[in-house]
């Protein structure tokens, strides 16, 4: 008994030493998830309001707005027999009445200041408003519809290539890095300055040679015109219009994507405890799978990650160059039409995903990388 | 000067580095060349000079070098000027007030196609004292190698008189009773110029070889009154590079391009690392609240994307390619960059040399710009090197969105207006591959050379 009786307390006492150590861990993640939540949307709040202020030329688009209105104000009353009869002074006041009545419906009595910051409000409840001109194929001038008519074709096209981009150069990058040295591997290297030019770029030159010159595949667009009725055939449509974008996107992308993965591969590869496992004649694949990706996994979902997010908004000139009708091209069109509702409402989504991928990376690097302690790295 | 020399050895050991030495060498041959040999102010003036600067050029044609690869010689454009001998100009008196000048035009054909268009443009001169000049009166004679004589027309000159031959609908009128028996022609050849060199031996319309002769009669009315006149017959082919659609002879922009490019790449290229290493130097120096602005500034910043930015301002504001340099160095100051110095800074800050400094009473600005930052740039080389290229096509995609300099000729600008005239549609090849190739050797070089200065300079990858 006597021996039981520290034994005792001592069992107890363990669990509540393991108890506060949780708690406090709780404690730190709740502290850490709150700062990094606030510091996030403030970066996300300043982010959109500087773009709503550039995308309303600081206020200039109101002075184009209401150019509009009494341009369209003046030819509504001419074309109007019964007001064109008016007298003068009447059809004066008429007309002062109407365009104060359309400032006021489009809320430019209000200074801009001030409706920039309920600009700001909107967005970022995401209340994405109606736009001005543009409208979805359906007829509606709902940014949210507009956005999502647009969205699949940008995510067919971009996640075909960005995910075979992602998944390949991973593969091959760790295949080269253990035959380094290789034909391949040279070939890589020769061919990694290709890259310096962009996806667009490419997509002219292979225009020219399959659509103008041999003329085996269609110019841009995302189907035949009709688009054909058959799902198959459409499938099959949207198949050979796809072809030359992805190639576009894949030559100018692969080769650079491949060198760096592999460079970074084989920088891993070389550590003292590769060598020990090595020594030890583990099975190749285990190596790879225990020693190489364990340790560069946080590197590679942080990259996956933001491939993810970057589907988001396409491409705009690589869109623009094969007239593919996604939100790339959409956000190019709002910006030539002075669309403020449309380029607000891209870039906030845009503001949102990359600040949540950021957040939910912190996380995800803790449980893949027990080395990492969520915010433990703060004070440092 | 020593580490220089063994840079430059060690560059000479990778053949793709030399290789790309070599194409940044011609580029900036080029480019001195360009500056040189057509000031700035006149390369703006012809590139935006319209019909008057062009007016002699052919529209849309191919360079002249592809006659030396096809079987058939695309005709090329002759130009004649009565001023500069091209043609005989003879002046006859007849009356006190009145002369008679002939000005004969004599020229060898000898492709195998027909030329575009044909024009003679007049130059009339009357005495400047009378208002409304009593105009003179001319009359044009085209004589073919075999003799044919073909009456074109009888035009009173204004002091600007330009006769489209190819346009003449009283000509193209009568033109059928000048086709030679046996030529079968379609009626949608029965154009001016064609018709004017049809060859009676083949009975497929074929121009014939031989030397043309077109005779202009001009006869004036008042003392002192002169008459010159330019005769063009404009090919299918022009020049080294070609023509576009206004005329203009694409060797400009051509030339033009490179400056603007490697001025914009480098310039972007400095800018925008050496401002971000010394911003990450200073934030990881002084640490505490001015690293975490910098850090948050940063972020800011990554939430803006930087190319619908600039197509904003380019459209909204501006499209000078001096203000979008200076908006792409302001957006990427806080670039992501920042970041990866800012963790090597955290390392070098550490080391034994800084603490030394720090012992001896460096200031922290001594320490930022003499300890810090020459740490670093070795490895700050190679991205620069590889940065001209990112930034050379960044100019080019915004012109290729119709937002480019609006003055300047660039490769973008060209790519641009062949891409919205169609150029790849209508088989005018040349005009979006020669920008275009210009462009990639461009970035190939630039990339060859920054690829190896990034193996040379961090040892970390030389052995891998």
């Amino acid at each position: 008994m006597a021996q039981a009786v520290p034994a005792v307390p001592a069992e107890q006492r363990l669990p509540a030493v393991r108890e506060s150590a949780l708690l406090r861990t709780l404690r730190r993640i709740a502290l850490y998830t709150g700062v990094r939540v606030v510091v996030l949307f403030i970066t996300v709040v300043i982010g959109v309001y500087l773009t709503i202020l550039i995308a309303n030329m600081g206020g200039y688009v109101d002075k184009l707005l209401e150019g509009e209105i009494t341009e369209k104000v003046a030819l509504q009353i001419m074309g109007n027999q019964a007001m064109r009869q008016l007298p003068v002074e009447e059809r004066n006041r008429l007309y002062e009445e109407m365009v104060q009545l359309e400032r006021q419906r489009l809320g430019l009595d209000t200074p801009f200041l001030v409706r920039s910051l309920i600009y700001l409000q909107n967005a970022l409840t995401l209340d994405l408003g109606h736009a001005r001109q543009m409208s979805s194929d359906s007829g509606s001038r709902q940014v949210r519809l507009i956005l999502l008519e647009r969205l699949p074709s940008t995510l067919v096209l971009f996640a075909t290539s960005n995910l075979i981009l992602f998944f390949v150069s991973v593969f091959l990058a760790l295949a080269l890095s253990r035959a380094y040295g290789s034909f391949f591997d040279r070939l890589v290297i020769a061919l990694a300055p290709t890259s310096s030019a962009p996806g667009w770029f490419y997509g002219i030159f292979l225009l020219l040679i399959f659509a103008a010159v041999l003329g085996i595949l269609p110019y841009g667009g995302m189907v035949d015109a009709p688009p054909p009725s058959d799902p198959l055939m459409y499938a099959l449509s949207l198949l050979k219009h796809l072809i030359l974008p992805v190639m576009a996107l894949l030559i100018s992308a692969s080769a650079v994507s491949i060198y760096n993965w592999r460079t970074f591969f084989l920088i891993y590869s070389s550590e003292d405890y590769v060598e020990m496992a090595k020594a030890k004649g583990l099975p190749s694949r285990m190596i790879e799978r225990r020693y190489i990706l364990r340790p560069t996994m946080p590197t590679i979902v942080t990259s996956f990650a933001l491939t993810l997010i970057g589907l988001w908004g396409g491409a705009i000139i690589l869109e623009t160059v094969f007239n593919w009708p996604g939100l790339g091209r959409l956000y190019y069109q709002a910006i030539g039409q002075t669309e403020t509702p449309v380029i607000v409402a891209e870039a906030v989504i845009y503001a949102y995903l990359l600040a949540i991928t950021v957040f939910v990376l912190d996380f995800v690097y803790a449980l893949i990388d027990p080395r990492v302690k969520v915010g433990g790295g703060a004070k440092q | 000067m020593n580490r220089l020399k063994s840079t430059f050895q060690e560059i000479a050991r990778y053949p793709s580095a030399v290789l790309g030495m070599v194409i940044i060498l011609a580029l900036v041959a080029v480019a001195i060349y360009a500056v040189i040999a057509i000031p700035y102010n006149e390369a703006v003036r012809l590139w935006q000079g319209g019909e008057g600067v062009w007016e002699e050029y052919p529209r849309l044609s191919p360079p002249a070098w592809f006659n030396w690869f096809a079987s058939k010689k695309a005709p090329e454009t002759i130009v004649l000027k009565s001023e500069t001998g091209g043609g005989k100009k003879e002046a006859v008196d007849l009356s006190e007030t009145s002369r008679a000048i002939t000005i004969t035009f004599t020229f060898d054909y000898s492709y195998d196609d027909f030329p575009r268009e044909l024009i003679v443009f007049f130059r009339p001169r009357y005495p400047t004292s009378t208002e409304s000049p009593r105009q003179t009166f001319a009359s044009l004679t085209w004589i073919t190698p075999d003799g044919r004589e073909i009456r074109l027309a009888k035009i009173n000159l204004r002091p600007k008189e330009v006769y489209h031959i190819s346009q003449d609908s009283e000509l193209v009128r009568r033109l059928e009773k000048f086709v030679p028996p046996g030529v079968a022609i379609r009626p949608q050849d029965l154009v001016p110029e064609k018709v004017l060199f049809l060859d009676p031996g083949q009975e497929k319309p074929t121009p014939l070889k031989g030397t043309y002769t077109l005779i202009l009669r001009g006869t004036t009315f008042e003392a002192g009154a002169d008459l010159d006149a330019t005769f063009v017959s404009y090919g299918q082919l022009y020049g080294l590079a070609g023509t576009d659609h206004y005329r203009r002879d694409l060797m400009i922009a051509l030339l033009w391009g490179a400056p603007i490019a490697l001025s914009f790449g480098l310039l972007a290229a400095f800018g925008t690392t050496v401002t971000t290493m010394i911003i990450a130097a200073i934030g990881t120096w002084f640490g505490g609240i001015v690293d975490g602005i910098i850090q948050r500034i940063t972020e800011v910043n990554m939430v803006i994307p930087l190319l619908p930015i600039l197509i904003m301002v380019g459209t909204f504001y501006q499209r000078s390619i001096w203000v979008m340099l200076g908006l792409v160095i302001l957006l990427s100051i806080f670039g992501s960059g920042i970041k990866t110095y800012r963790a090597i800074f955290l390392q070098i800050k550490e080391s034994p040399y800084i603490e030394a400094a720090r012992a001896y009473g460096a200031s922290n600005w001594r320490i930022v710009f003499l300890y810090l930052v020459p740490r670093i740039i070795p490895m700050l080389i190679p991205q620069l090197v590889v940065l001209i290229p990112a930034y050379v096509f960044l100019e080019a995609s915004l012109a290729y969105l119709g937002l480019g300099d609006p003055t300047l000729p660039t490769w973008g600008k060209v790519i641009n207006d062949a891409n919205a005239n169609g150029a790849l549609n209508n088989g005018q090849y040349y005009w979006v591959i020669e920008p275009a190739i210009l462009l990639m050797v461009t970035g190939l070089g630039f990339a060859l050379v920054g690829f190896a200065l990034d193996r040379i300079f961090n040892p970390k990858l030389r052995g891998v």
